[in-house]
């Protein structure tokens, strides 16, 4: 286990030089002028059906979900399932409210989710307040990725945090260089390889193991089903997910660089396929529990380092041959790329047209707000990469567990704002704080380890995803808010768009 | 076809929009799937409930899709 696998390595190796290479010729793919945010940061909008759809699976089945579904389902049973609830209802949302979006932001040039809240509502405190939520939650989220590479890596036997930085300071360099265009195209790789690992692991293994029979036959009865106290945790972990998924500014970002609303439309129904894959691999934690790795001394130093976490390398360990360890430990980590890339691109956006732009350099050009994006996603990684070496991991994943509390509060802005703009932004902006405060104080009473809070209703006893609850309180003083400011006609700021700008 | 107003193409739209809450309904109902039988395959019924709902989801929205497309502008 301490040796270092030399062919699992020499594979793991030349896969990342493949895709290292790809990330810079990207800057050469549909040649445009790279110095415009629209073309580092979106694509130049372009995208079509295949692209968006390997950009998007990607860009939302991250490394990290690999790692912590299969860690889930292994530590905790049914209940990390919900990933497969979620995946299934966040995409009819998404096929109704995001092509609007498409289309507005189309329309004014939004590059962010801020940029149309500022547009809608003509607020530029209720825009920062959407920007900030969006930045704070997706730092901890590419910090994630890290830990996913640094899971592969040392389950190939590499210890230390060199090969951690010299692989973001690639993803740095070619980022920065090539804008979303590599990671849209890396993608492609990362997801070919993927497919190959999971289909390979779920044919094979269970082979193994004795059918799929055995596989849950091996699981303790009582991991395989919700308790009753479960089932609401279970369902609004699933909703407040899939509700939050596409509020989350890489997911926004994936969706904006499409070149069209049917690509969008086009996607919900190709995108169920990476869900497919997600449920096969948590079901790899219930095979990592009927391969009894957790037992096997080999892999005690593996699971003492990275805890549940560790379930899925120690079954592909057990499980495969050197050659296609390394294969699939390369498609974790290239699987971590993607999205680290797409969400530094995404944050970095952001920062420069919602913070810099609006607060501090309002007449700066085109090619000065290009320029100080691709600066800023070069500080967000180093963030994250310092987040990771420097502080323990499990402040990281306690910080990713907060940021998906706090993006749902953008959900009035954001979602409720494609349609009515009756809500007021003093309300919205009200409302929002009320949310993340009650989020992160129900976080705060779980020792930021658990989203799932015991809300007590008079004798009843609801437990559910603090999100789903912090959203509505968001969404009472919101709305109880907007009928207070309207009824004392306090003025609205100016609505930059028009009905026939939606597309419907 | 003949061809229909804008207005009743986006009310056609909706009430194929409509459709579109069966998933919701399918997946967050967990009283529907918290059994392990039938077992199919040695899967119990849990597991293979919820990925039977991952196709019926994609066909759903596909359904929809085509029902409402519209030309590009």
């Amino acid at each position: 286990m301490n040796d270092v696998d030399g062919v699992a390595l020499a594979v793991f190796v030349a896969l990342f030089a493949l895709v290292t290479v790809l990330g810079f010729v990207a800057a050469r793919w549909r040649k445009a002028d790279l110095d415009q945010l629209a073309e580092w940061g979106l694509g130049g909008r372009r995208f079509g059906t295949m692209v968006t759809w390997f950009l998007l699976g990607g860009d939302l089945y991250t490394a990290y979900t690999f790692i912590a579904v299969p860690a889930l389902v292994y530590g905790a049973g049914a209940l990390g399932f919900f990933a497969m609830p979620y995946t299934v209802i966040t995409y009819p949302f998404v096929f109704v409210v995001m092509p609007r979006m498409w289309s507005v932001a189309h329309k004014h040039g939004y590059i962010t989710a801020a940029d149309f809240v500022r547009g809608r509502f003509g607020s530029s405190h209720l825009a920062l307040a959407v920007a900030l939520t969006g930045i704070l939650a997706t730092m901890p989220y590419i910090a994630l990725q890290l830990v996913g590479i640094q899971v592969v890596l040392g389950a190939m036997g590499i210890r230390g945090d060199l090969p951690l930085v010299i692989a973001f300071v690639i993803l740095a360099a070619y980022t920065y260089q090539s804008g979303l265009r590599a990671p849209a195209l890396i993608a492609v790789v990362k997801d070919a390889i993927i497919y190959v690992t999971v289909i390979a692991a779920v044919i094979v293994i269970p082979l193994k193991l004795g059918g799929y029979g055995a596989v849950f036959d091996a699981v303790p009865p009582k991991k395989l089903l919700l308790a009753p106290e479960q089932m609401s945790a279970y369902s609004t972990l699933a909703l407040g997910s899939a509700l939050a998924l596409f509020l989350y500014p890489h997911s926004m970002t994936g969706v904006l660089s499409s070149s069209g609303r049917a690509v969008i439309k086009r996607n919900t129904a190709m995108l169920p396929a990476y869900s497919l894959l997600l449920g096969l691999i948590a079901l790899l934690g219930y095979m990592a529990i009927a391969a009894k790795v957790g037992s096997s001394p080999a892999y005690a130093d593996g699971f003492g380092r990275y805890g549940a976490n560790f379930a899925v390398p120690a079954l592909f360990l057990d499980a495969f041959p050197s050659w296609f360890v390394g294969f699939a430990f390369a498609a974790i980590a290239i699987g971590a790329l993607v999205p680290a890339a797409i969400m530094s691109i995404a944050a970095a956006n952001l920062f420069t047209r919602n913070i810099y732009r609006e607060f501090f350099r309002p007449e700066c050009t085109g090619k000065e707000e290009a320029t100080v994006a691709k600066v800023v996603s070069l500080v967000v990684k180093f963030g994250a990469l310092v987040f990771i070496v420097a502080m323990k991991k499990e402040y990281a994943i306690a910080m990713q567990l907060l940021g998906g509390v706090w993006i749902l509060q953008t959900f009035p802005a954001i979602v409720v704002g494609l349609y009515t703009r009756w809500l007021h932004w003093r309300a919205l902006l009200a409302g929002w704080a009320v949310g993340m405060t009650v989020g992160t104080w129900m976080a705060w009473t779980l020792s930021f380890k658990a989203p799932v809070f015991a809300l007590h209703l008079g004798a009843t006893v609801v437990p559910g995803y603090a999100a789903v609850w912090a959203l509505i309180a968001n969404l009472v003083v919101a709305v109880v808010g907007s009928a207070a400011l309207n009824a004392a006609g306090m003025a609205r700021g100016r609505d930059a768009t028009a009905t026939a700008d939606y597309g419907e | 076809m003949g061809a229909k107003s804008p207005d009743q193409a986006g009310r056609g739209a909706r009430a194929w929009q409509l459709l579109l809450l069966v998933p919701f309904v399918g997946t967050l109902w967990v009283p529907f799937y918290d059994s392990l039988e039938p077992h199919i395959g040695g899967v119990p019924y849990f597991y293979w409930y919820q990925f039977l709902w991952i196709g019926i989801g994609a066909v759903i929205t596909a359904v929809v899709y085509f029902a409402t497309r519209q030309p590009e502008p």
